[in-house]
C-alpha cells in the first residue's frame, strides 16, 4: 500500500468510505425541452472496488461520471464520498476536492501537449500547493511501465502509452475516487486489456474506488462489478 | 507559473512571432519617442531654458504666434514687477532673423533680447558674458553648424553686424533655430529695421515682445489680476511653446502616431491570446476537472503574457535605442530616459490589459467539456 491518507481525510461521521450515490436525478435542459439524463440512480463503491458502467450511448454514462467526479450537482438526491457531500460544497471548494480526492482518466488520455511525462505528474502536485502527501511521480511512471519514457511529450507517445500516463497522472494525489471516461476508445484490443488490467491492479494497490464508462464489453473481465444503463436508468 | 514556462518553451515558435511583433512596435515606440523629444528640444528648448514663470504678452495678442505678434511697454513690464507673487519681471525681446557669417556662413538666428545681468541673460560656456552692445551670446547648437565665437554676422537687409563673444554649454533652440541673446537696446534698434547709421522713431526703445516674469519660490502668481493691472495677456511658460512656431502641429501629430501603436500593441497581444486561450479550451477544461482553481489558471496565463511582454519590449527597446544613438546629427533626435522607460512601462501594461482581456475567458470554461471524445 502506497496510499498515504491522513486521519483529517476520513469521515468524522458519515456513510462509510468510498462513492456513494443514492437517488440522484439529473435533467439536463436546453431550452423548452428537458431530457433526464440520470434517473434515481443509487451505486455505491467500495475503496478497491472496480465497477464498469456499460451502455449505449446516450444512456447517461458520462452524467453519471459528471454527478461523481462533483463536475455537476444534482437534481436531486446525494453524492458522498468518503462520507463528504459533494452538493454542500461551493464552486472552488469543489475544485479543491477535485485536485485532493478525485482522479479522472480521460478519453485518450487527454494529457497536456507541453509537458513531458514526468511532468505530467509533477503538475498535480503544483496544482494542489503541496498541501498533500502525492505519490513519488518518476516511481509512479516505473509503476504504470512508463519508467523510460519520463521525458517524451505526448506527441512521441502511442495511445496505450499516453492512456498509462494517464492513470499514472489520476493516481498522483492518492485518490479516494477514480473515475474513468471510455479509457479504450482509441485503443486495440491488446493495448485495451492491458489499460483495464492496470486499472484493475492500480485499483487494488492503491486501495481507490473505481468507475469505469464504458462500452467496450471485451475488457469486462477485469472488473469486479458491471453495472448497466439504460436511459438513465442503473441495472445491474 | 509551471504549466506557463514550459509552455512557452513548447510553442516558443509562435510566442516568437508575436513577440516580435511587439518588439518591432517597441522599436518604433523608441525611435518615435527620440524624435518627439528631439522636435521638442528644437522647438522651445530656448524657452524651457530660461527661468521664467510666465509671459505676459501684449493685451489680446493671439498665442500661435505670440513671439512675433506681441508687442509691450516698458511700463507694463514695472506693472508686473509690483504684482503680488513676483520675484522679478523684465523685458523680452523676439526677433527671426536670417544672417551671414564674415566665413561667409548663412546662418538663421532667433534672436533674444535682454538686459545683461538680469535674470533673463544666459550662463556662458565659452567665452564672454553679455554685455557689449554689438555682442551676442550664442546656443551651442550654433556653433556645431559651423558658428565660431569672434565670428562677426552680418543681419540680412538692415546691416547691423553683431559679434560672436560667447556661448551657452547647452542647447538653446526656438522653433528649430538657433537662439541669440542680445542686448535689449540692440535688439530694439533691429527690431525697429533700423541700420546702423538710421535714426530711431523714440518710442521703438521703449519696446519689447512679451514681460518676462519670474514668481517667487513657493509663490503662486495671480495671472489674471497681472494681466488687468498691466494691460496684458499671459500664459505660463509651458504653454507659450505652443507659440513657438510649428510645435502644436508637430507634437500633435507625434502623438497620435504614438497613441495609435499603444493600441495596435494592446489589440495584436489580445487577439493572439484570444486564439491562444480558444486553442486551449479542451486543455484548460482537463485541467479544471483535475481540481485547478480559476486563479492558479487565471495567474498562469497573466504570468506568460507578462513574460512574453516583458521580453519582447525589452529586446525592442534595445534595438530601439541602439538604432537611435545610429543616428546622425541631422535630425533632431534625442533620447532621454523618462520618456522612453514611459513608453516601454506603457507598452507592457497595455499589452497586459489586452491579454488580460482574452485571458478572462480561462474562468468561464466548463471542465464538464473534458469529458467525452476530443474535439
Amino acid at each position: 500500500m502506497t496510499t498515504a491518507k491522513s486521519a483529517k481525510d476520513r469521515p468524522a461521521a458519515g456513510t462509510g468510505n468510498g462513492l456513494a450515490i443514492s437517488g440522484v436525478t439529473l435533467r439536463l435542459g436546453d431550452g423548452d425541452s428537458t431530457v433526464t439524463a440520470l434517473d434515481a440512480v443509487d451505486l455505491s463503491v467500495e475503496p478497491g472496488e472496480f465497477v464498469a458502467v456499460v451502455g449505449p450511448s446516450g444512456a447517461g454514462k458520462s452524467s453519471l461520471l459528471a454527478v461523481a467526479g462533483a463536475l455537476t450537482i444534482p437534481d436531486e438526491g446525494t453524492v458522498t464520498i468518503d462520507g463528504h457531500d459533494l452538493a454542500a460544497m461551493s464552486s472552488a471548494s469543489r475544485a479543491a476536492y477535485r485536485r485532493n480526492h478525485i482522479g479522472f482518466v480521460f478519453q485518450s488520455g487527454n494529457l497536456l501537449p507541453a509537458l513531458t511525462a514526468l511532468d505530467q505528474l509533477r503538475l498535480v502536485t503544483h496544482l494542489t500547493g503541496g498541501g498533500k502527501d502525492h505519490r513519488d511521480p518518476q516511481q509512479l511512471l516505473e509503476e504504470v511501465g512508463m519508467g523510460h519514457k519520463a521525458n517524451r511529450r505526448p506527441h512521441q507517445l502511442s495511445g496505450g502509452e499516453r492512456q498509462r500516463i494517464g492513470i499514472a497522472r489520476a493516481l498522483m494525489a492518492a485518490p479516494s475516487l477514480l473515475l474513468v471516461d471510455e479509457p479504450t476508445a482509441a485503443l486495440d484490443r491488446a493495448r485495451s486489456h492491458e489499460v483495464v488490467s492496470l486499472l484493475a491492479k492500480e485499483t487494488k494497490q492503491s486501495a481507490v474506488a473505481t468507475v469505469m464508462v464504458t462500452h467496450d464489453h471485451d475488457v469486462l473481465e477485469h472488473c469486479d462489478r458491471i453495472v448497466e444503463m439504460t436511459d438513465g436508468r442503473l441495472s445491474g | 507559473m509551471f504549466l506557463a514556462m514550459r509552455e512557452l518553451r513548447f510553442a516558443r515558435s509562435r510566442f516568437i512571432l508575436m513577440g516580435g511583433v511587439v518588439a518591432l512596435i517597441a522599436v518604433l515606440m523608441v525611435l518615435l519617442s527620440g524624435l518627439s523629444s528631439g522636435l521638442v528640444n528644437d522647438g522651445v528648448s530656448g524657452l524651457k531654458r530660461l527661468p521664467v514663470t510666465a509671459f505676459a504678452f501684449g493685451e489680446g495678442t493671439k498665442l500661435d504666434a505670440a513671439f512675433s505678434r506681441s508687442v509691450v511697454d516698458v511700463k507694463q513690464v514695472d506693472t508686473w514687477r509690483t504684482q503680488p507673487g513676483v520675484a522679478e519681471a523684465e523685458p523680452f525681446g523676439n526677433l527671426l532673423v536670417n544672417t551671414r557669417s564674415d566665413r561667409d556662413l548663412p546662418i538663421d538666428l532667433a534672436l533674444f533680447g535682454v538686459n545683461p545681468g538680469s535674470f533673463l541673460a544666459p550662463e556662458v560656456a565659452e567665452g564672454a558674458t553679455l554685455g557689449a552692445a554689438d555682442g551676442i551670446v550664442v546656443s551651442a547648437s550654433a556653433l556645431d553648424d559651423g558658428l565660431r565665437v569672434g565670428d562677426v554676422v552680418t543681419v540680412d537687409r538692415i546691416g547691423t553686424k553683431l559679434t560672436v563673444i560667447g556661448a551657452t554649454a547647452d542647447q538653446h533652440t526656438f522653433g528649430h533655430v538657433d537662439v541669440a541673446y542680445l542686448p535689449l537696446a540692440t535688439w530694439q534698434r533691429l527690431h525697429a529695421g533700423a541700420g546702423p547709421d538710421d535714426e530711431v522713431r523714440p518710442e521703438a526703445m521703449t519696446e519689447a515682445t512679451a514681460v518676462a516674469v519670474r514668481a517667487k519660490d513657493g509663490a503662486t502668481l495671480n495671472l489674471a489680476a497681472g494681466d488687468s493691472a498691466a494691460g496684458t495677456t499671459s500664459v505660463t511658460l509651458t504653454e507659450s511653446f505652443g507659440a513657438s512656431p510649428g510645435y502644436t502641429a508637430e507634437t500633435s501629430t507625434l502623438s497620435l502616431i504614438q497613441v495609435f501603436l499603444y493600441a495596435i500593441s494592446a489589440l495584436v497581444v489580445g487577439a493572439f491570446f484570444t486564439v491562444w486561450t480558444i486553442q486551449r479550451k479542451h486543455e484548460l477544461a482537463v485541467l479544471r476537472a483535475m481540481g485547478a482553481s480559476k486563479p492558479y489558471l487565471l495567474r498562469d496565463g497573466l504570468f506568460q503574457a507578462l513574460v512574453v511582454l516583458l521580453a519582447s519590449t525589452g529586446v525592442g527597446v534595445a534595438v530601439g535605442v541602439g538604432l537611435g544613438s545610429a543616428i546622425g546629427g541631422g535630425i533632431p533626435f534625442s533620447l532621454e530616459a523618462p520618456a522612453v522607460s514611459l513608453a516601454s512601462v506603457l507598452l507592457v501594461v497595455l499589452g497586459l490589459l489586452g491579454a488580460a482581456a482574452a485571458i478572462v475567458r480561462i474562468a468561464a470554461v466548463d471542465p464538464l467539456a473534458a469529458l467525452g471524445g476530443q474535439r
